[in-house]
């Protein structure tokens, strides 16, 4: 056991010397309050320890305690609708194990409930050859998800004993290989260290928000990241909330990383009460949220995206499609500053440590589309997308810059917009993404064979918009030609009809890709028309005012089918609405 | 923190006669045992007065202290310091109701001293985020801009963003003054100074005085001429009061802190004393952490009745928002109130900029049963074609008015009838139903056509609803 004494103590790190044989990221338990730590700096026997709790009342000369390894999650059925902090303790143990509403200090309880009995079906027999990654047998957690436990990575034996179906807790040994190795349904990981897979797949299906702008226009793919950075007010959070609602994936991770209490509460309460758009039942059945709010800690802050991420890939592994959603990534960010200040690190850019862009970069790259160990293939993957809070919202700072070098999308946020409550509030000039080759083929096939065109006519005519407002704000509308007056309607149009889009509206909420398709569709088909009758001088007074315009704007409140069905309508009669125009 | 306490455990502590180094509001004390991080002590100057301190870092044998009243008369040799083998605590009692309190708790209205019923540690836990209970009641301010627009929710903290010379204290006077929720509850108000000048307080006093709050307030005091350090600790000494009448004595707490600038003033202060690596602007890497266990001290908890509802003052120097104090801010709090130098000057009172103000909670707290049912619409309504008067607004300054069509010409005048009629409300509260019928008002003088967001409730809310449809048809 290795064991020494606090020597130093200045916020949330402390030094502790005589620390004989400790190892970098060893977690240790610092004081007779038993505060956990981990040790992030070694100079001969001291160490330099970041405490995941709050050190008001340590004195020098009290124990600091090592584990004798580094910060492990454990996982196994029973993760899915569970809340924990950045260091996987359950928040609602630890409030009825303290019974108290506020959080103490020095808590230790056991991350999943090793009482409760799951049903077990073996899948492997008695004489299997089995590597890691192999599933020794399924649970079912959950009304949804079929828990599959897996030989833990490294491990490998032929099967001497395995349980008959039935029930049994997490801890029970269901599986023996070689007569020695025992396979639980629970295995450790560290947490800053990826889980292995076979090999990288390239991603090819759009990983499907149900938000117009996002699906149609800068859509990623299963398996891709993308981050939001967006000032405060812009929609960071409603905006990551309503893809953990919609997003098209089998397992949610939803980290609350230094984010406000209040908005964690209402994600604590909402997702409980949502339905799974997907499958009927609770939405809360196939997700696990991380709640570290900015008051909690900031060392278990730094460590929450890190179990966030090792919880999807867990998931991962079983083959599952999960999305991770990390709000925020500047909190972290600035964990790692104030860790590093408090170290006394030579500060790179803006205070952040040097090696920000090296931790970040680490971090992204676990997201992915992967072939899982094992001898049997499954493929899962983990798609993440960060928020980030640029400071001023001004994005030239160092971790919107950083992510930018390391994510596929850019889903920017833009003040301006949130303003006049265009939400939601992403930037459509700003914005891009990398992966459009990539899920093209796949919206070709599903949605329509023009997608890519229909999108690109609508993505000019709004690029357009953006020059000619610059000309109007000079000269006046009236200064501008018919035909380009109609743009700017039709813009108009594209924006109040098919940008923006109410996350609390039932239907509106999600819209499907083909929806979004129809929609756009009917305004370009409206567009042709329109300038179609213009040149016979037609105006554009007469053109505004058909009731076909503001039908259009009903449309994306209108059920999902009925509104196909009728913009298909539209798109044939349109033309002749507008041919029967007469000229005045 | 009541001398006679610090005496009473002084007979078992030892003094320490090892001052070292003595810089800015920092004591360098060495050869000390057994002090723990964040522990108060007590300074004995040479002229045998008493400061207050608290333990910023332990390291070895040596403790940093620093000194709440300033580090003025401390010198080497003979200043003696006594570690108090707590950390920082304030009596609580539903007694202080009505009570002028310094910076760090002690009475200074020279009433009597306070029989604490507890005595509760300043820091306070972060609550237990399952433990939380969601906001969900309106609070009426009787402000247009804030209730129909921004409305306040209890459990909220709102901040507002003033600049040097706006009106921020009297609005924040005008809300104590009429903020109330449906159930007819009143506020207890818990009132942290900081920094704040002795003409803003007795301005605060006066208010109080007249509109007979003063016996439901809670005054913290630590005036501009007081220590700097002490604001670090008022704020949290604020809250712990707060917390303890709204959860363990079932209040409605309405807690305002102003202002929060001389606050981030004063942790910088400390943090270029000691040396540590500046972030943006000279501000610690760390004020992000440390306004959030300030601001996050608010809400509501499940299973019980009371709420602490936060109602910060900050000015924004240079009126710039994207200063680290108003940025950090914003990143914690549940939107903002923006006080607008322009609006001012055009003697709009209350000069509230609607566009960057956020409510993010204002759903939870508005609609039917709560305000009304389109109560939504008519914010999303009003916002967006604000929006558009104030962007056409700028085109009219370059192009002038004839060039406008007859549609945009009505939204530049609604502009400024938005202006003068729903924000500039003046001194007189407002009710949420007054709020929306002025608002719809307005909008009629909109085409119906342009309506669109709140085109569900046009025939029941319009003023002229019937004409209108009988013109268009």
């Amino acid at each position: 056991m290795i064991l020494g004494t606090l020597s130093k103590i200045t916020g949330p790190v402390v030094v502790a010397d005589g620390m004989i044989g400790i190892k970098m990221y060893d977690v240790v338990r610092v004081g007779s309050a038993g505060l956990m730590g981990e040790v992030i700096r070694l100079e001969g026997t001291h160490a330099t320890i970041q405490v995941y709790e709050d050190t008001s009342g340590l004195k020098v000369g009290e124990p600091v305690e090592s584990t004798e390894g580094p910060l492990m999650l454990e996982l196994g059925p029973g993760l899915l609708s569970s809340i924990y902090d950045g260091i996987q303790r359950p928040l609602p143990v630890i409030a009825a194990q303290t019974g108290s509403d506020f959080i103490a200090r020095g808590t230790t309880v056991p991350a999943l409930d090793h009482e409760r009995l799951w049903e077990f079906t073996p899948t492997v027999e008695v004489g299997q050859e089995l590597v890691g990654g192999d599933v020794v047998g399924t649970v079912p957690e959950g009304p949804t998800v079929l828990h599959k436990v897996m030989v833990p990575p490294g491990v490998h034996g032929r099967v001497t004993n395995i349980v008959a179906p039935g029930s049994y807790n997490v801890q029970t040994v269901v599986a023996v290989l070689d007569g020695t190795t025992e396979v639980r349904m629970t295995q450790w990981w560290p947490v800053r260290q990826g889980r292995p897979y076979a090999r990288k797949l390239d991603p090819t299906t759009p990983f499907l928000t149900g938000m117009r702008i996002l699906d149609t226009f800068f859509p990623i793919a299963l398996g891709g990241n993308a981050i939001i950075p967006g000032g405060f007010g812009t929609g960071k959070t409603v905006t990551q909330q309503s893809l953990a609602k919609w997003a098209d994936v089998d397992i949610i991770v939803y980290v609350g990383c230094g984010e406000r209490g209040n908005e964690m509460t209402e994600v604590l309460k909402e997702f409980p009460e949502l339905e799974d758009p997907r499958t009927g039942s609770r939405l809360m059945d196939r997700t696990v949220l991380v709640a570290n709010t900015s008051n909690m800690p900031v060392a278990a802050r730094e460590a929450s995206i890190y179990t966030g991420v090792t919880l999807a890939e867990f998931y991962r592994d079983m083959g599952y499609n999960v999305a991770m959603m990390a709000d925020s990534t500047s909190r972290w960010g600035e964990a790692l500053r104030e860790v590093s200040g408090r170290l006394e690190e030579m500060p790179g850019e803006e205070g952040y440590p040097a090696y920000l862009a090296t931790r970040l970069a680490a971090f992204y790259e676990r997201s992915g589309r992967c072939a899982s160990l094992g001898s049997e293939e499954r493929v899962g993957s983990v798609t993440m997308v960060g928020a980030v809070s640029p400071p001023g919202g001004d994005m030239s700072e160092p971790m919107t810059q950083n992510s930018l070098r390391v994510t596929g999308a850019f889903w920017a946020l833009d003040t301006p917009l949130a303003q006049r409550r265009h939400f939601p509030a992403i930037s459509w000039t700003k914005s891009y993404t990398l992966f459009l080759g990539q899920v093209r083929p796949w919206f070709e096939e599903e949605v329509a064979h023009d997608w890519a065109d229909v999108r690109e006519r609508a993505m000019f005519l709004l690029q357009k918009e953006t020059e000619l407002q610059e000309i109007v704000q000079l000269v006046g509308p009236d200064a501008l030609p018919e035909t380009e007056k109609i743009i700017l309607e039709v813009a108009r149009m594209l924006r109040e009809d098919f940008l923006q889009q109410f996350a609390f509206d039932p239907v509106d909420a999600y819209c499907p890709p083909k929806k979004a398709y129809w929609l756009l569709r009917s305004i370009l088909a409206f567009y042709d028309a329109a300038t179609q009758a213009m040149s016979r001088g037609v105006s554009l007074r007469q053109i505004m005012q058909l009731p076909m315009r503001e039908e259009i704007a009903t449309l994306k409140t209108t059920d999902h089918d009925r509104a196909i069905a009728r913009m298909q309508e539209m798109v044939a009669q349109i033309s002749d609405e507008i041919a029967g125009i007469e000229v005045m | 923190m009541t001398a006679e306490a610090a005496i009473g455990r002084s007979l078992l502590s030892v003094e320490y006669q090892t001052v070292s180094y003595v810089t800015g509001p920092l004591v360098f004390v060495e050869n000390v045992h057994d002090v723990s991080y964040n522990e108060m002590v007590a300074i004995v100057t040479p002229d045998g007065s008493e400061r207050s301190g608290q333990v910023l870092e332990v390291s070895g044998d040596t403790a940093v202290i620093q000194v709440f009243e300033g580090t003025q008369g401390i010198d080497v040799d003979t200043t003696r310091i006594r570690f108090l083998e707590e950390v920082a605590k304030v009596d609580v009692s539903p007694d202080l109701l009505g009570r002028i309190l310094a910076g760090t708790g002690k009475p200074i209205d020279g009433g009597a001293p306070i029989i604490p019923e507890k005595r509760l540690d300043v820091t306070g836990s972060p609550i237990n985020p399952y433990s939380r209970e969601q906001p969900a009641d309106f609070i009426e301010t009787g402000i247009s801009a804030i209730d129909g627009l921004n409305t306040l929710v209890r459990g909220q903290k709102l901040p507002i963003f003033s600049g040097s010379g706006l009106p921020a204290n009297e609005l924040a006077a005008q809300i104590i003054r009429q903020a109330r929720v449906k159930s007819g509850e009143e506020f207890a108000i818990v009132f942290g100074a900081m920094g704040i000048t002795n003409r803003e307080a007795a301005y605060f006093m006066q208010q109080f005085e007249t509109t007979g709050a003063l016996e439901r307030v809670v005054f913290f005091m630590n005036l501009a001429d007081d220590p700097t350090v002490e604001r670090l600790l008022t704020p949290k000494v604020a809250l712990t009061v707060a917390e303890y009448l709204a959860f363990e004595k079932d209040m409605q707490v309405l807690v305002v802190l102003s202002d929060m600038t001389n606050y981030c003033e004063a942790l910088r202060e400390v943090s270029t004393a000691r040396e540590e690596v500046p972030g943006r602007r000279g501000y610690p890497g760390y004020m992000y952490t440390d306004l959030s266990t300030i601001y996050e001290r608010a809400g509501r908890i499940k299973g019980r009745k009371g709420s602490v509802t936060q109602l910060p003052i900050l000015t924004m120097p240079d009126d710039d928002i994207t200063h680290p104090i108003p940025d950090l801010t914003g990143y914690i709090t549940e939107g903002q109130i923006v006080l607008s130098r322009q609006l001012h000057r055009r003697g709009v009172y209350p000069p509230i900029d609607v566009l960057p103000c956020l409510s993010r909670l204002m759903n939870l707290g508005i609609g039917e049963g709560k305000t009304r049912e389109d109560h939504r619409a008519v914010a999303n309504q009003l916002y967006a074609a604000y929006a558009q008067g104030r962007d056409l607004r700028r085109l009219v300054a370059i192009v002038g008015e004839e060039a406008l069509s007859d549609t945009d010409r009505r939204y530049l005048h609604f502009a400024d009838d938005f202006e003068s009629q729903i924000i500039g409300q003046g001194e007189a509260g407002r009710s949420i139903e007054d709020t929306l019928r002025v608002s719809w008002e307005l909008m009629s003088e909109l085409p119906i056509s342009e309506l669109k967001r709140v085109r569900d409730f046009i025939d029941k809310y319009h003023p002229n609803a019937g004409a209108n449809a009988a013109t268009q048809a």
